[in-house]
């Protein structure tokens, strides 16, 4: 099972970068955990600069910009 | 450079719509059209730019080119430039914040790219252009890179560490070189795609506030006699651009926005280092940057961190209406 993070603290790229994680996933049909991390304490353990980030099992995919939902779906397969 | 535009706009409005040209709701219509078509299309054209410039400088590179190298000075003017060609989003501020001093860059460097990275960003520079054109554009993007040189040299300078969060101090005293996180790499053929929908999709965005801004705009350029606003702001008047910046700081969201309709009133007797001292309030700082910042330095240090900004914005205002 892979797990995807979307790290950001909330802002409206970030919330967009998760639900297309969502759909991604779901259009995928495929069991993943995703998870949200908002807490800027958490979040700076990942060595980040910009937000939001979309990581799949520990590799950031996309940093600074919404990821897009075909992008995630290519990353997932 | 925008002739076509404004033969289209002529045809759609005069010819098209049948609006008699000269009369002032045909000018202003003429006016939104124009104005929004071209804004529009530089807003477009600068953001893919700045997305293909940005994907061989991303802001990683920056962080640890600053962290690697000791330019005696020079640093602050890198950090500058740097803050030009990323993309800036103010939700971006804290972690940029502290994976900058996490990395062992000094404070004042920090404050040098956190000033020019929003004050200085693509949607402002493509904003103006179609305003304010070329030169004043040029002027506005040199004064915003020096302003981040001096504004982060005076807060390095004056020590602030102590006034940061616990967590933060502590992090800068563990400060390394950072090693590079895990990640893939695309070429930009790869990437093209997204930065194209990037580009439209911030095009889409802020096309809502650059509407509203042509509209307002585009009413007072046809309604409003020229030199209306000389006899409420001029130049003789010492609190004006004070004024200014104190009214721009909390206008952060409407930046968009905000730019066409001060090309207007710039057109209509406001002094230009008022307004673009304005314009620098509205765009360079803002209150929602203010509380994230809560998060890793007290609110002592913002305030000396905004006062400080703000007072440089004061000057280059002022320094504005004597040279232009």
């Amino acid at each position: 099972m892979k797990t995807i993070k979307v790290l950001g603290p909330g802002c409206p790229k970030c919330k967009a970068t998760f639900r297309n994680t969502e759909q991604a996933v779901n259009q995928l049909g495929i069991e993943a955990q995703v998870i949200k991390i908002e807490d800027i304490e958490e979040m700076m353990r990942y060595n980040i600069l910009t937000t939001p980030v979309l990581m799949i099992d520990e590799v950031v995919k996309v940093k600074g910009r919404i990821a897009q939902i075909d992008e995630i779906k290519e990353f997932l397969k | 450079m925008f002739d076509w535009l404004q033969h289209f706009a002529d045809w759609l409005i005069y010819s098209v719509f049948s609006i008699e040209q000269h009369t002032k709701f045909g000018d202003a219509l003429n006016f939104f059209v124009f104005d929004t078509l071209k804004i529009a299309l530089l807003l477009f054209v600068i953001t893919t730019v700045m997305g293909i410039v940005n994907s061989y400088f991303p802001v990683d590179k920056v962080r640890n080119f600053l962290s690697r190298n000791k330019l005696y000075g020079l640093e602050y003017l890198f950090a500058s430039a740097f803050g030009v060609i990323t993309p800036f989003c103010s939700c971006s501020s804290v972690p940029l914040f502290i994976g900058f001093v996490k990395g062992g860059i000094p404070l004042g460097i920090t404050f040098t790219y956190l000033i020019t990275a929003p004050l200085v960003n693509e949607v402002a520079i493509a904003i103006f252009l179609g305003a304010f054109g070329f030169k004043i554009t040029a002027i506005y993007v040199i004064s915003g890179i020096v302003l981040g040189v001096i504004g982060g040299f005076t807060l390095g300078k004056l020590k602030l560490e102590k006034e940061l969060s616990p967590w933060v101090q502590n992090i800068i005293a563990n400060a390394q070189t950072e090693d590079e996180l895990e990640e893939d790499r695309l070429t930009l053929v790869q990437r093209f795609p997204a930065i194209l929908k990037e580009a439209f999709g911030i095009v889409k965005g802020v096309s809502l506030y650059i509407i509203i801004g042509i509209a307002i705009g585009g009413l007072m350029h046809g309604f409003l006699p020229t030199g209306f606003f000389e006899q409420y702001i001029n130049k003789g008047q010492w609190y004006a651009v004070p004024l200014a910046v104190i009214i721009g700081v909390p206008m952060y969201s409407n930046a968009a926005g905000v730019i066409p309709v001060v090309q207007v009133l710039v057109a209509k007797g406001v002094p230009l280092g008022t307004a673009i001292a304005f314009m620098m309030g509205v765009i360079g700082l803002s209150l929602p940057e203010a509380m994230l910042l809560k998060k890793v330095m007290n609110l002592k240090m913002i305030a000396i961190y905004f006062g400080t900004i703000a007072f440089f914005m004061i000057l280059s205002g002022y320094l504005f209406n004597i040279i232009l």
